[in-house]
């Protein structure tokens, strides 16, 4: 009888001690992007005193400041956090339900096919900011629903799916590559922002559909988290415990896709977010946690101190996504080191 | 495509089946009707190249730029000139794309990996970051410069796969070297574009060296590279007897008294010398080192003796014909070749992928 007390009793107080950790984590991550959103409004070209840029928010007008803080820095600011909201959280929950970080949506070509729709609506069809986000949607849509099929041959097997969907990423990026070069009017920087990802051309009509997408998605994926948590033990575990597995599934990749596609209609497909956020966070947050939220703070913090860097560290203002790609490309190299090592199946 | 074929297209050992007379599969007559096919293809690719581009040029003017005999008035000066110009950029196609190829089947054959190919393992992406790098940190100028650079590149990027992905159990799976040179050219491209955007004067002008092309093809650059692209090419069809003994496994092929070490290393070396040379010159063409060895597997077996100088035919038929895709489908502009590669090489990528068991992954 004390046994079952005492074992009870370490249970609860080890799941109350990781809870603690995960809320100090969370706290520290919001932090931290909220610092780094704010450091965006500051710097730029020119440096403007918190006092000028707070006063410029409100709605005064501060010669030199105004413009280039409502119009310009806001904006990218907040296109930043948002892209690298929903790049981390789809990120982590395609890694959390094929069990293989490489399995990141940038990784096996979903992003490549968001960016390929978004490219051809702007250069071809000259279409609005929202029609670019729809089609990009479609595009991020089909290339998942492809992707899979093409996968599943005898059975479905994660491997696979991720040597199908690098064949796929080289196809449509090969594809972007060819509307782009049709477009004339496209220098090449511009032409970047579709290859690697940039936040230089958002603006509030580009990122308004991602924040509505954000609205419905966050909460709807943080409502999956527990049985998200469930499917890692694989599909009867999780069926055994009550999750409606197909459900499941199909709400938080179409949530995912959806998420991915309509931020990569935003600032393009930035290099290797969607794969680093989740096992950061994970790092962060411990076992046996979602690492759902979390994933989405890193994305976020990654994109917002990436663009910084881009910007500020050198005489040339980089693209966000050259700069995360020149992260990300080491860190991927790393994981594989580490888990071709210690004998993990891949 | 014929199903029944399907087993030697993975390169593995395989007992041999009864449905064939020898283990290699082929005779020689079938042997020499495929090679009088990719003859012809390659004949006919190459007549295109030279008469089709992003200037309609008729068929007469053709005949009289390629003979000299001029003569056909005014008009046709500009027509002959165009044809002129067409001839180093069909020459250079040819013998990228029978480089590639080679340098394919070699590495298929080294890794014993049917997913193999210069571009995939990230080869070509070492070998054009080192071109850049030379450039614009060394002042490297001049072809036999930037081949230098590329073969330095090509060689540790080649290295440098190959050890991250045979780490572990089970030594270098399809998956791993293929996953670790995915994202060797990930991390290369970003590196070339870090270096490349902020001098937008050297991206315009090296811009192939992103996406590889045909396009700035000369005479001297083509010498240049010739010596580099024969030594490699003579290296790589001396190793083609015990290439085929590797197939088997290294015991057996160790049995059959074959250096197994010796052979690899020299069969890489080939492979390394051929990418690293074409890459200076073109910048990185992925696929064809995938796409052709496989298709002519299927026609005529396994026997790199046969593989090898079919392959390099198919390779340079394959990439002038799509060289020609890539000037006439967007005109007025052209297509880099490396794009059009991609997009015929990435489903046959898929396909092999597909075909391959999980186990084998």
């Amino acid at each position: 009888m004390t046994a079952v007390l005492t074992t009870t009793s370490v249970v609860v107080a080890g799941r109350a001690r990781r809870g603690a950790r995960r809320r100090r984590v969370l706290v520290v991550l919001a932090v931290v992007a909220l610092a780094l959103l704010a450091a965006s409004l500051l710097a730029g070209t020119t440096y403007h005193p918190p006092a000028d840029v707070l006063r410029a928010l409100a709605g005064e007008n501060i010669p030199g400041a105004s413009f280039a803080v409502r119009e310009l820095r806001l904006p990218r600011a907040v296109t930043g956090l948002a892209v690298g909201l929903a790049f981390g959280v789809a990120g982590t929950v395609f890694q959390t339900m094929l069990r293989n970080p490489l399995a990141a949506p940038d990784v096996i070509g979903i992003s490549s096919g968001a960016s390929a729709a978004a490219v051809f609506g702007i250069v071809v069809l000259s279409l609005g900011d929202t029609a670019v986000a729809l089609l990009a949607l479609g595009g991020g849509l089909t290339t998942a629903t492809l992707i899979y099929l093409l996968a599943v041959r005898q059975g479905f097997a994660g491997t696979r799916l991720i040597l199908i969907g690098i064949g796929m990423a080289a196809m449509l990026d090969s594809t972007v590559t060819y509307v782009l070069s049709r477009a004339s009017q496209w220098d090449l920087q511009a032409a970047m922002q579709w290859l690697a990802g940039s936040l230089n051309g958002a603006s509030w009509s580009r990122t308004l559909p991602l924040l509505l997408a954000l609205a419905v998605g966050l909460p709807l994926i943080a409502g999956q988290a527990r049985n998200l948590q469930q499917l890692r033990l694989g599909d009867d575990a999780a069926a055994g415990v009550g999750v409606p597995v197909d459900l499941t599934r199909l709400v938080l990749i179409a949530t995912a896709v959806t998420l991915l596609s309509v931020a990569t209609a935003a600032a393009g497909p930035i290099a290797f977010v969607a794969f680093m956020a989740g096992p950061i966070a994970a790092r962060l947050i411990g076992q046996g946690d979602s690492p759902v939220l979390a994933a989405g703070m890193v994305g976020a913090i990654l994109v917002l101190a990436a663009d910084l860097v881009g910007q500020l560290a050198t005489g040339t203002r980089y693209p966000v996504g050259v700069v995360t790609g020149v992260l990300g490309a080491p860190y991927l190299l790393y994981l594989l080191v580490r888990t071709y090592r210690t004998g993990g199946a891949l | 495509m014929v199903a029944v074929h399907a087993p030697e297209v993975t390169g593995l050992p395989r007992p041999p089946s009864g449905r064939r007379g020898t283990p290699r599969g082929r005779t020689v007559g079938v042997r020499l009707a495929v090679l009088a096919l990719v003859l012809g293809l390659l004949g006919l690719a190459v007549l295109a190249s030279v008469a089709f581009g992003t200037r309609p040029v008729s068929l007469a003017e053709v005949f009289s730029a390629l003979t000299g005999t001029g003569g056909l008035g005014e008009g046709s000066v500009v027509a002959e000139a165009a044809v002129r110009q067409r001839i180093p950029r069909t020459v250079l196609a040819m013998i990228i794309g029978a480089s590639l190829a080679m340098a394919g089947a070699a590495m298929q054959a080294v890794t014993r990996n049917p997913l193999a190919d210069p571009g995939i393992l990230g080869v070509s992406g070492g070998a054009a970051l080192a071109v850049v790098v030379g450039i614009v940190f060394f002042g490297v100028t001049g072809p036999v410069g930037y081949i230098v650079m590329a073969m330095g590149g090509a060689a540790a990027a080649a290295v440098l796969v190959y050890t991250i992905g045979s780490l572990g159990r089970g030594g270098a799976s399809p998956l791993k070297l293929a996953l670790a040179g995915a994202a060797m050219s990930a991390a290369f491209t970003s590196l070339v574009s870090a270096i490349l955007l902020p001098r937008v004067d050297v991206m315009v002008t090296f811009r192939f060296w992103q996406i590889g092309g045909v396009g700035g093809a000369q005479w001297e650059r083509i010498g240049a590279v010739a010596p580099f692209l024969l030594a490699g090419a003579v290296l790589v069809v001396g190793m083609a007897s015990a290439m085929n003994s590797l197939a088997l496994g290294d015991d057996l092929a160790v049995g059959l008294g074959v250096r197994v070490a010796r052979t690899r290393l020299l069969a890489s070396v080939g492979a390394v010398v051929l990418t690293g040379a074409a890459t200076a010159i073109a910048g990185p063409i992925g696929f064809v080192g995938l796409v052709v060895p496989h298709a002519v597997r299927l026609l005529v077996g396994p026997d790199h003796r046969w593989l090898l100088p079919i392959s390099a035919l198919a390779g340079a038929a394959l990439l002038t014909a799509a060289d020609v895709v890539g000037r006439v489908v967007a005109r007025p502009a052209e297509i880099e070749v490396g794009i059009i590669t991609a997009l015929i090489g990435a489903p046959v990528f898929i396909a092999l992928v597909r075909r391959l068991k999980v186990r084998e992954l």
